[in-house]
């Protein structure tokens, strides 16, 4: 089942996710990368139906850009965060995405935020949040370690203890993990933790 | 489980002496999960009325969002604020048109009408308005609440004296459900003033 965890921590908002793609009982890929960087400074972390995951957070993305291409300028994380909303709302009554998210950003005025956002598009601005089977085991986790203003090294530690507890307690435990990172200088990813490498693509 | 409960929530509001008190819970849950302890229920809508909804979170979310709208509308249009009893129709009439696929949520009006006369008003996800002279209360724990503010309530209480009323009401009912409680949000309003206060309650 698809774990997804995320923090704010002093001047930076961290977001992890697993990176396998599952289809009932057969993994298709353990490398697939559910963290998309939304612009320079945002990060959108998504879990769920495979198909609406990839069409939804594409579909946001490119909406943002259009808005930084219209006005100029790019939008706040929390403008982001009620546009994607708002988009998960409007479909809901008609044809719900059923995808979850942690939208993470970094504004200048505001610094570092994070975003849940529910499937069915209940908004909530929070300091640590986490979907899936996963969140049982991070959040009871997070809730004990975590404290405001936490440096990268610490909220590393924070991630790590989350994967590990995720590995080790939870049956269905997807074996690694991507961990992105928004700060002042923008969003990148920070590292993986992987246990099971896919074998590589012979060239053609 | 029903749809109401997916949240989970707890609302009252009181009539004083010239006076009014909302007071919602903060918990912000799935189900069993909780995701946060400072969710906002009430909404001010102008200084001298507020909106409590309690139900399904991104339903009330969505709510709130229209009918700020439309009050803003109105306000451009009549260059006044919105009279509760007005607001509480609108309100009514929103939540009808959607009566074959309505909003999961069950609303609570209080407002000073316009000699100072508190009003306070609920109603059903339909909208039926349930008009009442002392108190009104909605969410999962409304049973309990009934049966507290109907012991603890008395007429033409002064502001403080209605502030210790409204809160042990709720912080007494919202302990006894599982679905809401994590401390209590509660506003008092008088003519000249709108005082905003945190409970602590059992946090769990």
């Amino acid at each position: 089942m698809e774990c997804v965890f995320g923090l704010v921590g002093n001047g930076f908002a961290i977001v992890a996710a697993d990176t396998s793609a599952v289809h009932s009982i057969l993994v298709h890929k353990s490398n697939e990368d559910k963290i998309m960087v939304l612009d320079s400074h945002k990060l959108v972390a998504a879990s769920g139906e495979s198909g609406d995951r990839v069409q939804f957070t594409e579909y946001i993305q490119k909406n943002v850009a259009l808005y930084q291409f219209r006005n100029g300028i790019p939008l706040t994380t929390a403008a982001a965060a009620n546009f994607t909303r708002g988009e998960l709302a409007t479909a809901l009554r008609k044809n719900p995405y059923f995808v979850n998210i942690l939208l993470a950003g970094y504004d200048k005025e505001t610094g570092p935020s994070l975003y849940y956002i529910d499937y069915i598009a209940t908004l909530h601005k929070v300091d640590k949040g986490a979907f899936g089977y996963g969140s049982y085991f991070c959040l009871s986790l997070m809730d004990r370690h975590y404290h405001s203003g936490m440096t990268v090294d610490e909220a590393i530690e924070l991630v790590d203890k989350c994967i590990m507890e995720i590995r080790s307690r939870l049956v269905v435990a997807p074996p690694n993990f991507v961990i992105k990172i928004v700060d002042k200088d923008g969003a990148r990813e920070y590292a993986w933790r992987e246990s099971v490498k896919d074998t590589a693509v012979p060239a053609a | 489980m029903s749809i109401f409960e997916y949240n989970g929530s707890a609302l009252v509001a009181m009539v004083g002496k010239n006076c009014f008190a909302i007071g919602s819970d903060r918990r912000l849950g799935v189900q069993l999960q909780t995701i946060a302890t400072d969710f906002q229920r009430i909404s001010k809508i102008h200084d001298r009325l507020f909106l409590g909804l309690s139900g399904l979170a991104t339903d009330a979310q969505t709510l709130y969002q229209k009918l700020v709208f439309r009050h803003k509308l109105y306000q451009l249009r009549e260059e006044r604020d919105m009279k509760p009893e007005t607001f509480a129709s609108l309100v009514s009439a929103l939540l009808y048109e959607k009566r074959f696929g309505p909003f999961f949520c069950q609303p609570v009006i209080a407002g000073l009408g316009d000699d100072d006369k508190p009003f306070i008003c609920t109603m059903d996800s339909i909208g039926a308005k349930e008009l009442a002279k002392d108190f009104v209360v909605a969410g999962t724990a409304s049973e309990s609440l009934y049966g507290a503010c109907e012991s603890m309530f008395k007429e033409n209480m002064e502001p403080e004296e209605l502030f210790e009323t409204v809160s042990q009401a709720l912080l007494s009912s919202v302990d006894r459900d599982c679905l809401s409680g994590w401390g209590g949000h509660v506003y008092v309003v008088t003519p000249t003033e709108v005082k905003e206060r945190i409970l602590k309650g059992r946090m769990d």
